[in-house]
């Protein structure tokens, strides 16, 4: 033990007494590390944005779209005809094993108006569930009742987008708004969502019961008064929304009397599918971008192994000297990987700090989310200690090989 | 008492391609402890060979070595290591002292290959070495703040730090002026007489060989002399005598 720190203090002289030589060696291993984990911090922080949309949409979602029938031939496209209803909902909270929740939606636009403000925004018609399916929760006041859906009460919850476009930084909570004429009375605001999956403000809207939607509001379908626009549905686990879809399925074609062979007039669509494979895009880009930068912390320990050679055979005396006075192939040996271990190790935790630095930069400068976790620094330090030995053996053993007649004749 | 030094027939060949070059042809002669012996002859007759493999630095291709009742021709790499460590000190032509490297971390050397010496005490016997060679008050200067003389001192306290049996030095005066390798044979002297340490010195310069109580002629790879002086000079007085008034390092 007591001849490996003699070695180790060996290396740490010859570091020093080359000390401009020994910085530029590093800095392939400092670009390198740093590299990696600012690539993956950055890599990773999109991969949590986009988990935290998914997150926000609701977990466990399945959206039910109206429409695709064929009328004299001529097909119409998805939502093209309302041919969902809050019966549907209801049958499909009641009758499939797999899901928890159904809620009826319907929307449109309205200007919606306090006082001298006034503001554009899209309404929607729900019932409580919604709340429960979308997760959201309350910044202030709260959520309508079944009884206000029963009673098509004039009472509405205020996205946050919209409660700050009408009443600034106060409170609308019991305050009225002015929605096509109709005054509502805000029951609450939500706490904000942020950005959707697809990029949409989640917070420019306004709920309200899906009856005073339909009634007051909107206007119900001419056709079919109880039709609405979407249904959300929510499945009790992860792993039952494939079978809340097949029991869905099942139970639409036979309340919509669809024969064997003629298509959904439905469409039935697993939204945490959709954004996991965003998701998944995000995770690939991550593991890109850190293997991309892996190249520069390689090419690092080439440098190491260059300057690690070419240090061998300047000190060809020195070593010969060394072998002289009593230096083992083992001290030798060790004295030169010490030296490499050590060049990489330090500019490993000098990468660690350029990646965390740079990381930082980039979230504040390029407003890009980045997430630098405990892993990736320790594998940072892990693969740049790995370099050195694996860069550093092969000079250091032929140092250590080196027959000392030759070696103090060296010129 | 058993000789230091025992050869006994010694041969070393070397190999260039299909040739064998018959560098030492034969060679047998004892050392004993305390003796100042004198390699000489010119290039090309083995000596420095013999110095390699008196060093153990090589191996003798036939015949014995034995150092100290051990027989080294047998030994492996690190082996032959720990005894260069133990018993050895090396004094070259060109010092070869580490650059950028303090006088007392330079004669340290050796104890860092050597088990269970302290911190401290390396410390203590670089300094004491230091001081043995007249270089009290140098130890933080580096090769380059010094001169040839004070360099090769280093390089002498460097080879006695570890107590060794004997010194070889490879034309230790051959890259100093006269003065300067009197005084390098006067410190040779004094360790030799004061400490009994057996030293062998290579030399082709009769004025060096000299101050030996002993002298070894080589030639064409065959041990031509063997004589002892009597009464070697003294380097020390042939140094006041050169300058009365300035008197000795």
């Amino acid at each position: 033990m007591k001849k490996v720190s003699a070695s180790i203090r060996i290396a740490l002289r010859a570091l020093k007494v080359n000390r401009l030589r020994s910085a530029l060696t590093m800095l392939g291993i400092i670009i390198g590390v740093g590299a990696v984990i600012a690539m993956i911090g950055v890599g990773t922080g999109a991969t949590k944005r986009i988990q935290e949309q998914i997150e926000s949409m609701g977990s466990n979602l399945i959206i039910v779209l109206p429409g695709s029938i064929t009328s004299n031939g001529v097909r119409l496209g998805s939502g093209g005809v309302a041919t969902l209803t809050q019966d549907d909902a209801k049958a499909i909270a009641t009758e499939c094993p797999s899901v928890a929740l159904a809620a009826p939606t319907v929307r449109g636009g309205v200007q919606v108006v306090n006082g001298s403000n006034n503001w554009a925004t899209t309404v929607q018609g729900v019932t409580p569930d919604y709340m429960t399916i979308r997760d959201y929760t309350m910044l202030s006041g709260e959520f309508f009742t079944s009884q206000d859906v029963d009673a098509a009460a004039k009472t509405a919850v205020l996205g946050e987008t919209v409660a700050e476009n009408l009443f600034g930084d106060g409170d609308p909570t019991g305050q009225t708004v002015i929605i096509k004429n109709v005054p509502f009375t805000v029951a609450g605001v939500l706490t904000p969502k942020g950005q959707s999956p697809t990029g949409q403000d989640q917070d420019d809207v306004i709920l309200m019961p899906i009856s005073t939607a339909t009634q007051k509001v909107l206007g119900a379908n001419k056709a079919n008064a109880k039709a609405v626009g979407t249904l959300m549905v929510q499945a009790i686990t992860p792993q039952a929304i494939d079978p809340a879809i097949q029991e869905m399925g099942a139970l639409l074609r036979e309340r919509h009397g669809i024969l064997p062979g003629q298509d959904d007039d439905f469409t039935i669509r697993n939204l945490t599918e959709v954004f996991a494979t965003q998701e998944t895009s995000a995770k690939v880009m991550s593991i890109l971008l850190g293997a991309i930068a892996s190249v520069s912390l390689v090419v690092g320990g080439i440098g190491i192994m260059n300057i690690m050679l070419v240090s061998v055979t300047e000190r060809t005396r020195e070593i010969g000297l060394r072998q002289a006075v009593g230096g083992k192939t083992r001290d030798i040996l060790l004295q030169f990987l010490v030296e490499a271990v050590t060049l990489a190790l330090a500019g490993g935790v000098i990468g660690i700090i350029v990646g965390v630095t740079a990381s930082i930069v980039i979230s504040r400068v390029a407003q890009w989310s980045t997430d630098v976790s405990l892993l990736s620094i320790v594998m940072a330090f892990v693969f740049s200690a790995v370099v050195g030995v694996f860069f550093g053996y092969y000079p250091a053993r032929k140092a250590a090989f080196l027959d000392p007649i030759e070696a103090l004749r060296y010129e | 008492m058993a000789p230091v030094i025992q050869i006994t027939d010694l041969v070393k060949d070397y190999h260039v391609g299909d040739m064998a070059i018959h560098v030492l042809k034969g060679i047998s002669f004892a050392i004993d402890h305390g003796e100042f012996v004198s390699i000489m002859g010119p290039s090309g007759s083995g000596k420095s060979t013999l110095m390699n493999i008196l060093g153990c630095l090589d191996k003798p291709t036939a015949g014995t070595y034995l150092l100290d009742g051990v027989s080294v021709g047998q030994l492996g790499r690190n082996e032959l290591a720990e005894i260069r460590n133990k018993k050895i000190g090396f004094v070259f032509q060109q010092f070869n002292l580490l650059a950028r490297t303090s006088a007392e971390e330079n004669v340290e050397l050796p104890l860092m290959y050597s088990d269970d010496v302290s911190v401290q005490e390396r410390r203590t016997r670089a300094k004491k070495a230091l001081h043995a060679v007249g270089l009290e008050g140098r130890e933080e200067h580096q090769p380059n703040q010094l001169s040839g003389g004070q360099q090769q001192r280093v390089a002498i306290a460097r080879s006695l730090v570890n107590g060794p049996r004997i010194i070889l030095a490879d034309e230790p005066t051959g890259a100093l002026d006269s003065r300067t390798g009197l005084e390098i044979m006067a410190i040779f002297q004094q360790l030799n007489r004061d400490e009994g340490i057996t030293m062998i010195v290579v030399t082709h310069d009769p004025d060096i060989a000299a101050y030996s109580n002993r002298c070894l002629h080589f030639k064409d790879g065959l041990l031509t002399s063997d004589e002892r002086q009597a009464a070697p000079r003294d380097a020390r007085q042939d140094l006041v005598a050169l300058s009365p008034v300035e008197g000795v390092a």
